[in-house]
């Protein structure tokens, strides 16, 4: 009976370290390593396609799409891509999935893919993505990569979509085209140029560092008790 | 020793071209798939979009028809929806034309510019005129297809035949911002000079083109023809 409790335990806490591992892989894109508020990548869309929650929604949705099919074949394919070519392939596998993504917002509507214009043909050249294939799905197996292809991947589409619904609200009045600010409101116009995307992004940098660092000072605290 | 280092070589050499080969076809296979599903949905929606910016330049028309050239020298009435090469006679609620509605194309600063202007025979002007499709600079170029100004352009622009009938009397012209002195000039966008040259380049292609042949077979979209 001891030795048969002993032997499940002995079986159980690799399981539980691997579900823990992959939990961490998902989670970490979500908050400690988001790709928008805390490794500062992608700005080019970041900025340019958020004057709107739908705008920034499909946008996040498209590179979700591409960081992952991207990971998917990089990881799969990682034992038969040699050192030499690997970033030429990886540049080739993500321009693949961008051509597919864009093929599919034009068949989904043709509104939008105007509306993101050519940053959808830019989602090539995002660095999260090639990072992503690089740092991690080039060295991990396959699941490890999906969940770290849909972590950084929701992380970045929040922190986008956070971003487009604080410019379209204050700046357009509406939520998702629906109108949710009351007639007389004055409309923050500067919130839909470029600029305002700077501020927007800037003040929640701060509330995000905010929170991380009382997060810190808390677990630092506990530490010490 | 030299035999091994060359057939080392020839390995490595020989798996690259293979990673690089099979991922390719790898690749252009999944391309490939896509288009052939998406391709028909596409095609509906660029036809909607089509209609709608037809009705969009021409606001006084009910009904439009689509027309070729044919080789017997004459407009036909185009039957099928993928026709190239095609221009769109609006008429009004009398079954009076109103209109052409004419799909012009041509290089911008990165890619095609596709654009659709419309005519009015009786003022011989464009008076209307909307960019179906461009991949020019975010925030440069790309304000050929929304800025205010550089569409107002578009709202009489003088497009008559000389005496012949067999050309434009005045060429058209794109200037410097503010710089439109002539009814027949084109106000460029400042930091979007290219996209916008771009533009009038291919409106004075495409009217030097089709309005002579227009006038000279005008006949041909009587109503019912």
């Amino acid at each position: 009976m001891r030795t048969s409790n002993l032997a499940t335990k002995v079986i159980n806490i690799p399981v539980v370290k691997a579900e823990s591992q992959s939990t961490n892989e998902f989670i970490k894109g979500l908050w400690q390593q988001n790709p928008i508020f805390v490794q500062v990548l992608g700005m080019c869309p970041t900025l340019a396609v958020t004057n709107s929650a739908v705008n920034a929604f499909v946008m996040g949705v498209a590179t979700l799409f591409v960081l992952l099919m991207s990971n998917i074949m990089v990881s799969s394919l990682r034992t038969f891509i040699p050192r030499q070519v690997r970033i030429a392939t990886y540049v080739l596998i993500i321009a693949t999935f961008v051509t597919v993504v864009d093929y599919l917002i034009q068949a989904f509507s043709l509104e939008v893919h105007k509306a993101l214009g050519a940053f959808i043909s830019l989602i090539v050249v995002n660095c999260l993505i090639l990072g992503r294939a690089e740092a991690f799905a080039s060295r991990n197996t396959v699941n490890k990569s999906i969940q770290d292809a849909l972590g950084m991947g929701l992380g970045f589409t929040l922190a986008l979509l956070s971003l487009g619904i604080i410019r379209e609200v204050l700046g357009q009045g509406s939520l998702f085209t629906i109108q949710v600010m009351p007639d007389n409101f004055e409309h923050w116009i500067i919130l839909l140029l470029p600029g305002g995307g700077f501020f927007t992004l800037g003040l929640l940098l701060i509330v995000f560092n905010w929170i991380q660092q009382r997060q810190n000072r808390r677990i630092a605290g506990k530490d010490h008790e | 020793m030299n035999t091994q280092a060359r057939t080392g070589n020839r390995v490595v050499y020989l798996k690259m071209y293979r990673s690089l080969v099979g991922v390719g076809t790898l690749c252009g296979i999944i391309i490939v798939l896509v288009y052939q599903f998406t391709a028909p949905i596409i095609r509906e929606n660029k036809d909607i979009a089509l209609e709608h910016s037809i009705f969009k330049i021409l606001p006084n028309a009910a009904t439009k028809k689509s027309y070729y050239f044919s080789d017997t020298g004459n407009f036909m009435i185009s039957e099928s929806t993928g026709q190239t090469d095609v221009i769109y006679a609006a008429y009004d609620d009398r079954q009076q034309l109103v209109g052409f509605a004419i799909p012009a194309q041509g290089m911008g600063y990165q890619d095609t510019i596709e654009l659709l202007y419309a005519y009015e025979p009786i003022t011989q002007t464009i008076i209307g005129m909307v960019v179906l499709q461009s991949r020019e600079t975010p925030g440069l170029g790309s304000r050929i297809e929304d800025d205010p100004a550089f569409f107002r352009n578009f709202e009489a622009l003088d497009v008559s035949l000389n005496a012949n009938q067999t050309e434009l009397k005045n060429r058209l012209e794109t200037v410097k911002p503010r710089k439109k002195a002539e009814l027949w000039q084109i106000d460029s966008i400042t930091g979007a000079t290219i996209s916008s040259n771009a533009v009038g380049n291919i409106l004075q292609q495409s009217t030097s083109h089709w309005l002579p042949t227009i006038k000279q077979h005008y006949e041909d979209f009587e109503f019912g023809h």
